[in-house]
């Protein structure tokens, strides 16, 4: 009776799923642990707790769901380069025989995880949260058009990165690659939790990733200020706007395909078995069809944010807005046409890789443009070399680079030697990391001061800057030298000795952006904390163009007590030679949406039903399922959403910008 | 409006909104959930797309001409494109503000929901009892993973729709109501265009095969 009955709580949950037999994790675990409890410790001690509920895991302030998504963004960026770490020291001590010091179960898990963490629980967190905090103060909004909606989300992508580093101590991660093509996923070869971790992760946070698309479409389609035309958004809002149109256009075929291979596993259908018909090639199609639209959903906001640099610290217009709208355009539209290019060895063929070929090397023409567009805003402009600005131009000399073996790869035949081979990892590392990750650094030194009322340290920015551009090189030009001579990804050991000193080199590299990261955390912390902060009482410490520069730093929760009207696509440059006054009086109260803990419970509920799934549990399935959809109906019998802000409060926080602004002056 | 100011040059234009305007509460409500349709439409290409890839793959095992009675599936089809004309009844009346007449012809809209409904789940027992399950071929899985996510669409509608019902019942015609009531009507017709296509490519085609 005991057995049947712990099996039937605990479905195939053991106490021998636990990887006690791996040193590494479990000192990984009691580190983790310590840490945890430290931090809750904290929190408890100071009495934090209330006050983190009330002020941010139930606030539906874009602001603060923004942050909160730059916070999951930065923990996970971490973790995934902790376990980059461990893929380059492993590559660097394997050779001559030794099988270093991963075995091959650990090591496989690694480098899917770490893909995984990279794009869905880093990349996409700090986008969504610049999208967020951005937006709706660009577009010269109060809000987002779904405030709880928003709220949501963010707690379904927290879910997803919940599900995946319970993976770490409770059973396994895929060991498929990030992608997990079947039929090495499928049950047959792939039994245990590892997939399953991988695909309910993804589920979960992609809810999350769709919503949020549907909210920032809705919010810049509806909710601009009077007299911003299409053509007079700031570009990070068009980047903005086409992100999220690939994300509502893209994320439901990723979800889609992951419940066939869900049923595939879990029921036992034919979708992408070898057997009965079913064709493991329409996965790696569809997926690749979710995946390429992917990678520009990443880039697009990044050329946004760059854009707003380029021209703020060139102290120049943008040069070409309407070509860098319509580059946007035609790179949203051309990313649905070139997802073959993933895998032309697959033998669809000469004419089909041909056409895939050309419309790959097409779309790097609107993106070279938009290089060109940002070189002709420096070009006679006034130009300050801030951290956002060196981002800037560490972005266009290491993104064309990766840009160049972009095309190099989109040729077949040289596609076909390249294929899977460590160039390729130097390419997708060279754009993502030269592209979206110095998009986002340029951003967080851009628009720290706006979020916070005061600038980042720049000595340790600088420190940072040139550690990530020194290791970057170093840890990826030997790979691609590496990939070149015919090596292909994801090895564990190595037989050629003569290999060893590019993993060597690319491992000294990996500690060298350690150091860039770490003198990030250094920049974070010394801001923060320190005495002397760089104060910006005006709101506007760079001498913007756009409109978040014209409220206060940090801005009020309302953002704009009046809705400004705009004339010019940098409203906010418009109005300062223009001299516009702001109004210091006739204040209106201010509709506003309440708080709710729906979000948290809803994701929290998805995390369990999650679990349960992962873990057969069939009773939890079916318990979490129907609280969900119960929790879900509950909070539509709740009609008292939104609220006032009396006039009497919004003049109080107006005063003392006027204040602050006189004083300044 | 302020928002078409234009002014002669050198005078100094508005730049910030200093009277009260009222926005339409739930203004973009419309947009966000077509948005969310739009989104849920690419789940259904995707299953489209694997239905038209797969589709001829029996395995060896039975096929549409086996399996398909277009009797039955003429009779829930017809129920379900009632559904939706009733639905534009309740739509009509709730714009008179009539709330009894909207609950009325939401009700029957639901009922043929049910009804539809419990032929697709009668259809499925009639298949698996013959032995034309899921696992039994690339074919049959696409056809009960298309056909069942249609279903389970309209089975998180009827539930939608009831919710509904006691929401108009307690709270009346209310604005937050009524565009509830307007998303629920995009739903439903979308469930039956998405049907539509479903009867064409699945019955229609898959007999003629």
């Amino acid at each position: 009776m005991t057995n049947e009955f712990w099996s039937f709580i605990f479905g195939r949950l053991t106490w021998d799923v636990l990887p006690l037999h791996e040193p590494i994790v479990v000192i990984t675990f009691l580190v983790v642990a310590v840490g945890g409890l430290a931090v809750v410790g904290a929190l408890t001690y100071f009495k934090l707790w209330g006050y983190l509920w009330k002020e941010w895991f139930t606030s539906v302030d874009h602001k603060k769901v923004g942050i909160m998504y730059m916070v999951l963004g930065l923990v996970m960026l971490l973790r995934g380069f902790a376990d980059a770490l461990m893929m380059r020291l492993q590559q660097a001590i394997a050779f001559n025989g030794s099988e270093g010091y991963l075995n091959a179960h650990h090591y496989d898990q690694l480098f899917s995880v770490h893909g995984v963490i990279m794009i869905f629980f880093v990349a996409m967190p700090l986008i969504t949260g610049f999208m967020n905090y951005i937006v709706p103060l660009q577009i010269g909004a109060r809000d987002v058009s779904f405030p709880f909606l928003n709220n949501f989300s963010f707690w379904m992508t927290t879910g997803g990165a919940v599900l995946v580093m319970m993976s770490l101590f409770v059973g396994e991660f895929a060991q498929t690659g990030w992608l997990a093509f079947p039929p090495l996923s499928g049950i047959e070869h792939s039994p245990a939790s590892g997939v399953d971790y991988y695909i309910w992760a993804l589920q979960v946070a992609g809810v999350g990733t769709t919503l949020s698309g549907v909210n920032l479409i809705a919010t810049i389609i509806k909710m601009r200020a009077p007299g911003m035309t299409l053509m007079k958004m700031p570009v990070f809002t068009w980047t903005s706007l086409c992100t999220n149109v690939l994300i509502v256009a893209s994320f439901p075929i990723l979800t889609a395909v992951l419940t066939l291979l869900a049923l595939d596993r879990y029921v036992g259908t034919n979708f992408f078995t070898a057997d009965f018909g079913g064709s493991p090639m329409m996965y790696i199609n569809l997926i690749w069809i979710w995946g390429h639209p992917e990678v520009y959903i990443l880039i697009l906001p990044c050329f946004g944010i760059f854009s707003e640099v380029a021209s703020t610290f060139s102290g120049k217009r943008l040069f070409g807005y309407t070509s860098m709208v319509y580059a946007t355009v035609v790179i949203t539209v051309l990313s649905y046409l070139v997802w073959l290019h993933h895998f032309f060895t697959m033998g669809s063929g000469a004419s089909v890789n041909s056409f895939f070929g050309i419309t790959t090397m097409i779309i790097s023409i609107p993106t070279g443009a938009k290089i060109f567009n940002w070189l002709f805003t420096m070009y006679k402009g006034r130009i300050r070399f801030e951290l956002p600005m060196m981002w800037l131009i560490a972005f266009m000399l290491t993104f064309t680079i990766g840009g160049m073996t972009g095309v190099l790869l989109a040729v077949p035949p040289a596609d076909f030697v390249l294929h899977n081979s460590l160039f390729l990892v130097a390419h997708f590392h060279n754009v993502i990391i030269g592209g979206v990750l110095f998009g986002i650094f340029a951003g967080i030194n851009y628009w720290w001061p706006k979020a916070f009322g005061y600038k980042l340290n720049e000595f340790w920015g600088k420190v940072s800057f040139w550690l990530w551009n020194v290791g970057f090189w170093l840890a990826f030009g030997p790979l691609y030298v590496l990939g070149l001579m015919g090596i292909t990804r994801r090895l564990r050991t190595f037989d050629d000795p003569s290999l060893q000193i590019w993993f060597i080199i690319a491992g000294i590299g990996a500690l060298v952006i350690a150091g860039g990261i770490g003198a990030m955390l250094i920049q974070f912390g010394v801001s923060i904390l320190g005495k002397n902060k760089e104060w910006d009482t005006t709101g506007d410490p760079w001498n913007g163009r756009t409109l978040e520069w014209a409220t206060s730093s940090p801005p009020p929760q309302y953002n704009f007590a009046f809705t400004p009207v705009i004339h010019d696509n940098d409203a906010w440059a418009d109005m300062k030679n223009r001299h516009s006054q702001r109004p210091i009086k006739g204040f209106m109260e201010i509709h506003m949406p309440r708080n709710t803990g729906t979000g948290v419970v809803l994701a929290g509920l998805s995390v369990v039903l999650g679990f349960a799934l992962i873990w057969y549990m069939w009773w939890l399935v079916i318990l979490s399922f129907v609280a969900l959809i119960g929790a879900a109906i509950i909070h539509t019998f709740n009609y008292d959403r939104d609220y006032y802000i009396p006039v009497e409060a919004v003049a109080e926080v107006e005063d003392t910008r006027t204040r602050l602004l006189s004083g300044a002056r | 409006m302020s928002s078409n100011a234009t002014t002669a040059e050198g005078e100094a234009p508005q730049f910030y909104e200093l009277v009260p305007h009222h926005h339409a509460p739930h203004g973009s409500t419309q947009i966000g959930f077509w948005l969310y349709l739009m989104s849920d439409c690419l789940i259904f290409a995707s299953l489209f797309a694997i239905y038209g890839v797969l589709g001829g793959n029996f395995a060896a095992g039975p096929s549409p001409e086996h399996l398909f009675n277009l009797q039955l599936v003429a009779v829930s089809t017809g129920a379900l494109l009632l559904s939706s004309i009733t639905y534009g009844f309740a739509m009509l009346d709730m714009d008179e503000g009539k709330k009894t007449g909207t609950l009325v012809w939401l009700v029957i809209t639901g009922i043929l929901g049910a009804v539809f409904l419990r032929l697709t789940l009668y259809e499925f027992y009639h298949m698996i009892h013959e032995g034309a399950v899921p696992q039994r071929s690339a074919f049959l899985s696409a056809f009960f993973v298309l056909v069942g996510t249609h279903a389970l669409h309209v089975t998180f509608g009827i539930l939608w729709l009831v919710t509904l019902l006691i929401q108009i019942g307690t709270k009346g015609l209310i604005p937050a109501n009524k565009i509830r009531v307007q998303c629920l009507s995009m739903f439903w017709h979308f469930l039956d265009v998405i049907w539509i296509g479903v009867f064409t490519v699945v019955y229609l085609m898959g007999m003629l095969r």
